[in-house]
Order: C-alpha cells, then structure tokens, then sequence
C-alpha cells in the first residue's frame, strides 16, 4: 500500500525547491515564462473576444448613412513595419544579453523603445487625422477600443523596456547570468507584435 | 535539506500566531484560510441578502423593500455568492491549501502574485458593497449585466459593479496562472501527472478555463462600461449596437463559470469519498479524461443560455447536442464516485454525509440541467424559477456542499483539532432538508410561469413561495450550529493528532497543522493517493 519509498527520497536536485531561500526569492525560472506564457494566453484571449466583437458587429450591423469601414492604409502599415522590425531588434537585445555583451544589449533596447515610441506617435497623428470620433458610429467605436487597448499593451512595453534597461545598466538584476527581465519583456513585445499583425489585417485589410 | 528557524525565511513578512492571517503572507497555507474565512464573510453577506429576497417573496406584493431595492439586493446576492464565495472558496482556498502538498512542493510557484491574488478581493468586495450603502446607487441589473437594462439603471452603481468584478476577476486570473504552473512545473521529481491526487486534474482543468473564459468576460465589461460612461453603442441598439454580442461574450464566460464553481467540487469529492470509505477511488483515468472532456465541452456550449435570443436554429442544435454531450463524462464521475462507495467500509461522519448530499443534490441538477438544454422546453421555462431551481442545485446542493464536507474533512488538518460530530450532523440535516424545501417547489413554480428576478407575483404562487421561503429561514439557522462549532472545538476541541482520518493523501503526511514549509524533512513521494484496503498490484491502476 503505497506511498513513501525511502530509495525515492534522495535529495532534490532542483535547488529552488529544496533550499528555504527558495521560498522568500521564489526563484523559478522556467516557471516564471511559463506563467507569463499563460497570462499571455489569457490576454490573448481578451484581444479574441474584441475581435470576434467587432467581426460580429460588422457581419450583423449595417453602418448608418454615409459612414465607411475605409481606412487610410499608408500610416498604419509603415507603423506595421516599426513594430515588426522592433521585433527583430529586441530579439537581437536578447542574443547580447545573453552573449554577456550588455552595452549591445542596451543600445539595441533603446532602438526597440524608439520603435514602439514612433508606432505610438503614428498611432496618435492617426487619431488625429481620421474623419470619424469615438462615439461616431459603431465601427469607429470598435476601432478606437481595439487600436487603443493594443497601444496601452504598447506602452506598457515601452515601460518593461525602460526598466530593463535600467536594470541591465546598474548590473545584476539583469544580466547574462539572469535574463529573465529580459526574455519576459521580450516575450510580451512579440505577443502585442503578433496581437498588432492580427489587428492590423482585421481592421485595415479587411 | 534543512528548514532552519522558519520566522528567519522572510523577516517582516511572517508574522506568526493569529495576526499572519492579517499580513501579506506568502505561505500558501496562510493564503488559502485567508481566502476561506472571507469567503464565508461574504457567504454571510451573501445569505443576507438571500434572507431579503426570500423574506420579499412571501407574500406577492412589494411590501418588505421597493422593487427597486428588490432588483438591487439579487443582482448583489448572485454577484457576492459567485464571485466572493464560491469561486474564491472552491479554487483559492483549497486549492492554495492543498495543490502545493500534493505535487510535493513547498509553496505555490509564485508566492508573492499569490498574496497579490487574494489581496485584492478583500478591497473588490467591500468597494460591491459599499455601492449598495450608497442610497440608489447599488446595480439592480442582475448578475449578468444585460445591456440594454444594464444602460438605463443607474450608472454609478453599475459602474462599480464593473469595476468590482474586473478585480475579481483579475485575482481569478492571477490564481489560474499559479495553479497551472504549479501542477506543471513544480511537481516534486518522480511524481507522474497521473499518480497526482484527482484535485490536481480538477484545478489544472478550471484553472484552463479560467485562462481562457475570463479575460472574454473582462473585454465584454470593459466594453459595456464605455457605453455607460462614454455613450459608446456597442451595445446599445438606440446607437446601432448589439445586444445578443454582448450575451455571447457574458457566457463564454459564464458557462464556463459553472464549471470553474463545480469541476473543483468534483476534485474536493473524490478526494474525501476514498478516505472515509475506505476504497481506492474508482476509474482515476476516466475522471482525468472526464475532467478535460468538460473542459473542452465547456468551452463550447454557451450560447444554451441564449435560445430565447434570436438564435438561427442550426445554432441551437449545435448547442443543444454539445450541452447534452456534457452529460457524459459529468456521468462518468458519477458513477465513479459510486463505485468508490460500493462495498466501501463507509464512516457516516459529517464529511460524508456532505458529500453524499452533494451527489444527490447534483444529480438532480444535472439532470434539470440537461432538460434545459433541450430547445422546446427551454423556451418554455426561461427565465423561470425553474432555471434559479437548476442553478442552485448546481451552485449550492453542488459546489457549497462540497465545501461543507471539505470543511469538516480539512478542518482537522488547518487547525489540529477535530470538528464536533454531533454538531456537524445536525449542521448537515438542517442545511439539506432547509436546501431542498427551499429549492425543490422552485421547479414547479417555474413550470407554472412564475418569472425571475421579480419582486411581485401572481398570488396563485404564493403557497409554493412560502414553503421556498420557510426552506431558507431553515438554511439560514443551518449557519448557526457550523459556527458554533467552528469557534467552539477552536477553543477546546479534541485534539486530531496528524492523521485523524488515516488518509494517505501528501498533505496528511506531515504534521497538523503543517509546518511553515509542509514538511519537516523532504517531500514524501506518494504514487498512490488512493491505495486504501489493498495492495498496489491490486489496485489495476
């Protein structure tokens, strides 16, 4: 009947778990991503109940006289572009990191923040310049909630990257030896990436 | 390995003795009776505002409170009993409490978004409340937030509501991500998923569709609350809106929601079932797969809630076949849980009694349950009493039962002392004869017509009412001997020693209560949470 068998109660070889230090630094690692990964998903989802929203509303409700689902395409796809690019460069952040080679490191996250800076100041000179407010109609509602929900994601990334940096300047907290600031705002970045690509091909394309 | 002076771990954070449950701790066994004790705050709150609409509906006029008022006090009942008891108890408590025991670790794999998780409930649920103290400001459009009714009651309070809810379900989310890591990540090593105690699988499978289903829930009131204070019309049909959008993203949550209230029942159930029958728990692997298989159905049956909303008929059929399919692996855990009874050496103790409530109870609300997912009778009782009838004997002859017996089964273990039995039994008999005769004639008021959510009714229903009624006062009385016992065998109850019940289960393996980090030396490696009354070889697992 069961349970304990002495020849299983070797030691640990995880020391996170067997040593009390563990429990005050809770330093795990790969659980730490793993759990991002899984916020991740739920924000995902969150993004997933807008989109089948706003498909919904489109195949459903017909937009009053005069108003029009077209949108200006040149803006919205250059910044299309800074963010895929942002991507590589953060990506490149993350190989100096862990290449011990911090001033790359920190020089390629300050192009990554003017990126997602420049996709934020298109996404408000967009604002700007459309013909249709908020309250317009439906799908200028839609559009607002959508485009804005994805750039409070993105300054919210600007933010991550602005405090990795930091952390990776004074040394330490950041680091070759503990990438992890690292590789979750990375992680994030190319999730509001991939969220922006499905937006963009909803919004404008469609 | 060794577990020096556990205060020395986190100086500043542990406080011991009482005042630790008072603190930010972030032992997880803190956490989960802090999540315990207020959630059954809020299960007073909760059964108050019960008392108010039971106490209405004896006679069928508005006489005890406004309608107003009425509409108020069930859309806080439905909000506060989900919300702040059942979820929070169902999955926090017990599942901070003991997931981290049975996959052999020492604590949640992160503490400190844990502590975060549970802090913010407290603040959400008193910022719920304090709209109703505000005069005319509290919701009063039902815990489902319909737009358009949810546009023109007053916004103040449906704001709060709002905002209330977000936090609430934020700290679910939060709770999620840490239970599926844990199961995941932190299993101590040689411990295989399937040798995991079944409310491992229950809260891998919850904490799924918290992840999945939540945030939909959290988009959709974001979106209605920037109709309310933005004049958005998303869902608002005066502005070009939709409403049946917003009643597709609420229940791609809140069917879900069910089963994030009952799938941890179902995991609490089968860990008590064995150790008081004394059998190994029957079927493991076709309960794991039941449990994924009402994940996955789920998340995919929604809109049954929806049939009176416009919709096209191949969407019904869709959903009427996906609900009834549910009945499958939900019957599967049924008759497992019988065949662990059978032929068991079965103690009759308060922890079984509750349980066994539990299983007739929920059968029969299966089964009101899949009458409802046919599409002719539903349209006829939408709305009804009948649906409020199926829902509690989902959500209270159910989930609250469960917790009941999970108390008297884990109470020894929180505190070292054993519940008082004679107490216990009659907390069980007062709480299922008060619950049936207050549920029970729902149906039939139901199938007569009598419509929810209504301060006022036909007087050809008040007979059927009053009996409800009666039903509840005897709920109500039911609290009294729970916590009379609770603070009585605290005082000076008899002391359980570590292993009253002689469970086998990882959490009973180390000392009652547990020391600050579980176990005194390493983790125990249990491969047979269940192996009661045989040998392995026996067991066919």
């Amino acid at each position: 009947m069961t349970t304990t068998n002495p020849s299983d109660l070797r030691s640990q070889t995880q020391p996170d778990e067997a040593t009390p230090s563990a429990h005050a630094e809770h330093q795990h690692h790969d659980a730490r991503l793993f759990g991002l990964a899984t916020f991740l998903v739920a924000d995902g989802m969150t993004f997933a109940g807008f989109f089948a929203a706003y498909l919904t509303f489109r195949a459903v409700n017909p937009l009053p006289e005069g108003s029009t689902y077209e949108l200006e395409l040149v803006l919205p796809s250059i910044n299309t572009v800074l963010l895929l690019v942002s991507s590589f460069t953060f990506h490149r952040a993350g190989r100096a990191c862990l290449a011990d080679r911090p001033q790359a490191c920190q020089g390629w996250l300050a192009v990554t923040a003017g990126l997602g800076i420049a996709f934020l100041a298109g996404q408000m000179v967009e604002y700007f310049s459309l013909p249709f407010g908020l309250t317009d109609n439906l799908f200028a509602s839609t559009f607002y909630a959508l485009t804005g929900f994805h750039g409070l994601h993105v300054t919210l990334g600007v933010i991550c990257i602005a405090v990795v940096t930091l952390q990776s300047r004074r040394g330490g907290a950041v680091s070759a030896s503990s990438p992890f600031g690292l590789e979750a705002a990375e992680l994030y970045w190319h999730f509001v990436d991939g969220i922006w690509v499905v937006l963009y091909a909803l919004l404008y394309l469609l | 390995m060794t577990v020096a002076d556990p205060s020395a771990l986190q100086p500043g954070l542990q406080p011991r003795g009482w005042l630790r449950y008072f603190s930010f701790s972030l032992d997880h066994k803190v956490i989960g009776l802090q999540y315990l004790v207020c959630g059954f705050f809020f299960y007073l709150v909760g059964g108050a505002l019960a008392g108010v609409i039971r106490t209405e509906l004896v006679s069928p006029i508005a006489d005890f409170v406004s309608r107003d008022t009425y509409n108020e006090v069930l859309t806080l009942h439905g909000t506060v009993m989900i919300f702040l008891w059942i979820v929070p108890v169902v999955n926090g408590a017990f599942g901070n409490y003991l997931i981290p025991f049975y996959v052999g670790a020492r604590d949640m794999a992160f503490p400190r978004l844990n502590a975060v998780a549970f802090w913010m409930i407290p603040p959400a649920g008193l910022l719920l409340i304090s709209s109703y103290l505000l005069a005319g400001a509290a919701a009063q459009s039902g815990w489902t937030a319909y737009p358009p009714l949810s546009l023109t009651t007053p916004a103040a309070g449906q704001v709060v509501w709002i905002l209330s809810v977000l936090l609430l379900g934020g700290s679910s989310i939060f709770g999620a991500v840490n239970f599926i890591a844990t199961v995941l990540k932190l299993r101590r090593p040689g411990l295989k998923m399937m040798q995991l105690p079944m409310y491992c699988w229950a809260m891998l499978g919850t904490s799924l569709l918290v992840v999945l289903s939540t945030p939909v829930l959290a988009g959709v009131l974001i979106l209605l609350s920037f109709d309310i204070i933005a004049h958005t019309g998303f869902f608002n049909p005066a502005l070009g809106g939709n409403v049946v959008v917003y009643q597709h993203l609420f229940w791609f949550y809140s069917h879900p929601a069910v089963y994030i209230m009952v799938l941890p029942a179902f995991g609490l159930v089968s860990e008590i079932l064995p150790v008081h029958a004394r059998k190994p728990l029957f079927g493991y692997t076709t309960m794991v797969y039941s449990i994924m298989g009402i994940v996955f159905l789920g998340l995919i049956v929604w809109a049954h809630h929806m049939f009176t909303s416009g919709t096209p008929p191949w969407m019904r059929l869709f959903f009427t076949i996906a609900t009834s399919f549910i009945a499958v692996p939900t019957g599967i855990k049924f008759f497992n849980w019988l065949a662990t009874l059978w032929g068991g050496k079965i103690a009759l103790n308060s922890a079984m009694l509750f349980s066994c409530g539990f299983i007739l109870n929920f059968v029969f609300g299966g089964i009101t349950g899949i009458t409802l997912a046919q599409v002719p009778f539903d349209i006829h009782v939408h709305d009804t009493y009948y649906v409020v009838g199926h829902f509690h004997y989902i959500v209270y002859g159910g989930t609250v039962f469960v917790i009941f017996a999970a108390l008297y089964h884990w109470y020894p273990k929180f505190t070292g002392r054993l519940l008082n039995e004679d107490l216990g039994r009659l907390h069980f008999l007062l709480t299922f004869i008060g619950f049936n005769l207050c549920f029970l004639p729902q149906h039939w008021l139901g199938l007569n017509g009598m419509p929810r959510r209504v301060a006022e009714y036909d007087p050809a229903f008040t007979t059927l009412n009053q009996l409800s009624s009666v039903g509840a006062l005897i709920m109500a009385i039911s609290t009294l001997p729970l916590l009379l016992n609770v603070v009585v065998t605290a005082l000076r109850g008899q002391s359980a020693g570590d292993n009253p019940w002689n469970a086998l289960t990882p959490e009973w393996l180390t000392s009652s209560p547990p020391p600050v980090e579980n176990w005194h030396g390493e983790a125990p490696l249990v491969t047979e949470p269940y192996g009661y009354g045989h040998t392995p070889a026996e067991s066919g697992r």
